[in-house]
């Protein structure tokens, strides 16, 4: 197999089972606990991340490596990447509402959201902070943006299942939810180093 | 509305913890309270940022329009997120790159959008101050809590991370020899952190219980953002399901007391 394909995959798979965002670093919990009630939103809510995700990354990289570069403005990253960020969402909104008013329907809700999405900024800086090349950053910003989706339909499964439990007084709502992430996130341990021995 | 300056400072610690009743913030929470170093270290990041943000946002509160507000406050607090972030990279750079991205994750922490949008853009600069300090406070407590938990049973150890500085970590004798490493890792900190607001609840029940926001849109500080219909849209589908789910919770428990009647 080609080293570059190797380089794609293993960013990709890292990004979906062992590097998950939300089960093994703990970024981007406000929407897994506050949209994951149900499966549709969820859904709905993981797709309009992975799109934002590989926006952003499509438009910070070159930001970075071809403007701050260039004029030594590195520190300036994290505000140029919020407003980008912010802008994109924005962007992304009107587009979306004026040609494909279906899909706009359908994640048109959870967009703004995603602005203060932590993990949308995280990755954006990730692919900065370990000076990956363009390619292999879409490639680890869409296997990201899809771990999120596996982690919220997941949990979305999980929780549908919680809130039908009777459950002891202090625990019900929130705690007994971060409880059954915290089981969730156990079963994501598993598949420690699998995807750095799948292509040694 | 006149408010007390000490009942703001203490407000942030206590009754409004951001982390533990107003659940703002939990990302790095998570992520960072793996040590009580970092732990400590990530909440007076934090509190620099709030207060600075908080000022000056209350400086410019005729100034700023309405419309635009939200990116107005982002690039506030992101400039303040990028001093500390330099500050702390010239000066404690060992407690720079442990923490790692999570400083510069702070512009996107709910808490400090959230006070400016709900405190600091109402109120004087001096009371924005007191309650960005107050705020940070909570914010620190809260880690702390959750990092005395995690560092000493999850690596038996106390004030890890300070090797740079010539500082060893402690090893607790016993508990080292039994520590349980999966705390310090994610699952860990979620475990914590339901437990710890189990307890909250437990604790608070008495005074009348907390009136914690709903933490889908009610507890997002971009709330606002979504229209309104979306975002009330979400919560009402959200409490129908609740909804019917405790309808069928009582249906059931109406069944078994039948049944009981009948045996």
């Amino acid at each position: 197999m080609p080293e570059m394909l190797k380089t794609l995959l293993t960013v990709l798979l890292a990004g979906i089972l062992t590097d998950n965002y939300v089960l093994a670093k703990t970024t981007g919990i406000c929407p897994f606990l506050g949209v994951s009630k149900k499966f549709q939103q969820a859904a709905g809510m993981g797709i309009a991340v992975i799109f934002v995700m590989l926006c952003a990354t499509a438009v910070t990289w070159p930001i970075y490596e071809y403007l701050l570069k260039e004029f030594e403005l590195t520190y300036l990253r994290t505000i140029v990447f919020i407003l980008v960020i912010a802008a994109l969402v924005q962007f992304v909104e009107i587009i979306l509402k004026r040609f494909i008013p279906s899909l706009y329907k359908s994640l048109g809700v959870y967009l703004p959201l995603i602005t203060t999405n932590c993990a949308v900024l995280g990755i954006a800086e990730e692919n900065i902070d370990t000076a990956r090349d363009f390619l292999t950053s879409m490639s680890a910003s869409l296997g990201v943006g899809l771990g999120f989706l596996l982690a919220m339909i997941l949990f979305a499964g999980v929780r549908s299942r919680i809130e039908n439990c009777p459950s002891p007084k202090p625990v019900r709502g929130l705690p007994i939810t971060l409880i059954a992430a915290s089981i969730v996130a156990m079963a994501f341990l598993g598949f420690n180093g699998v995807v750095q021995n799948l292509f040694a | 509305m006149k408010q007390n300056k000490l009942s703001i400072l203490l407000r942030g610690i206590i009754a409004e913890n951001p982390v533990l009743i107003l659940v703002l913030g939990t990302c790095p929470a998570l992520a960072v309270s793996t040590s009580i170093v970092s732990a400590v270290s990530m909440g007076i990041a934090a509190t620099l940022v709030l207060i600075g943000s908080n000022v000056v946002i209350s400086l410019l509160r005729k100034v700023i329009p309405d419309s635009v507000r939200i990116p107005c406050y982002i690039v506030v607090i992101a400039a303040f997120v990028t001093a500390v972030q330099m500050l702390m990279q010239a000066y404690l750079e060992p407690i720079y790159d442990l923490l790692g991205r999570w400083l510069s994750l702070i512009v996107v922490n709910c808490i400090v959008l959230g006070r400016a949008e709900m405190f600091a853009r109402k109120n004087k600069p001096l009371d924005s101050a007191l309650d960005g300090l107050g705020m940070g406070l909570g914010f620190t407590v809260a880690l702390l809590a959750m990092a005395l938990v995690r560092e000493v049973f999850g690596s038996g150890t106390v004030l890890s991370g300070l090797a740079a500085f010539g500082v060893e970590a402690i090893k607790i004798p016993f508990i080292y020899d039994i520590r349980i490493p999966i705390l310090a890792q994610a699952p860990g900190g979620f475990l914590i952190f339901g437990i710890m607001i189990a307890v909250m609840n437990k604790i608070t029940e008495k005074k009348g219980g907390v009136k914690r926001k709903s933490f889908s849109c009610d507890g997002c500080p971009s709330a606002h953002l979504c229209t309104k219909t979306s975002c009330s849209e979400i919560t009402e589908l959200a409490s129908d399901a609740s909804e019917a789910a405790e309808q069928i919770k009582e249906a059931e428990i109406a069944e078994k007391k039948e049944v009981e009647e009948n045996a």
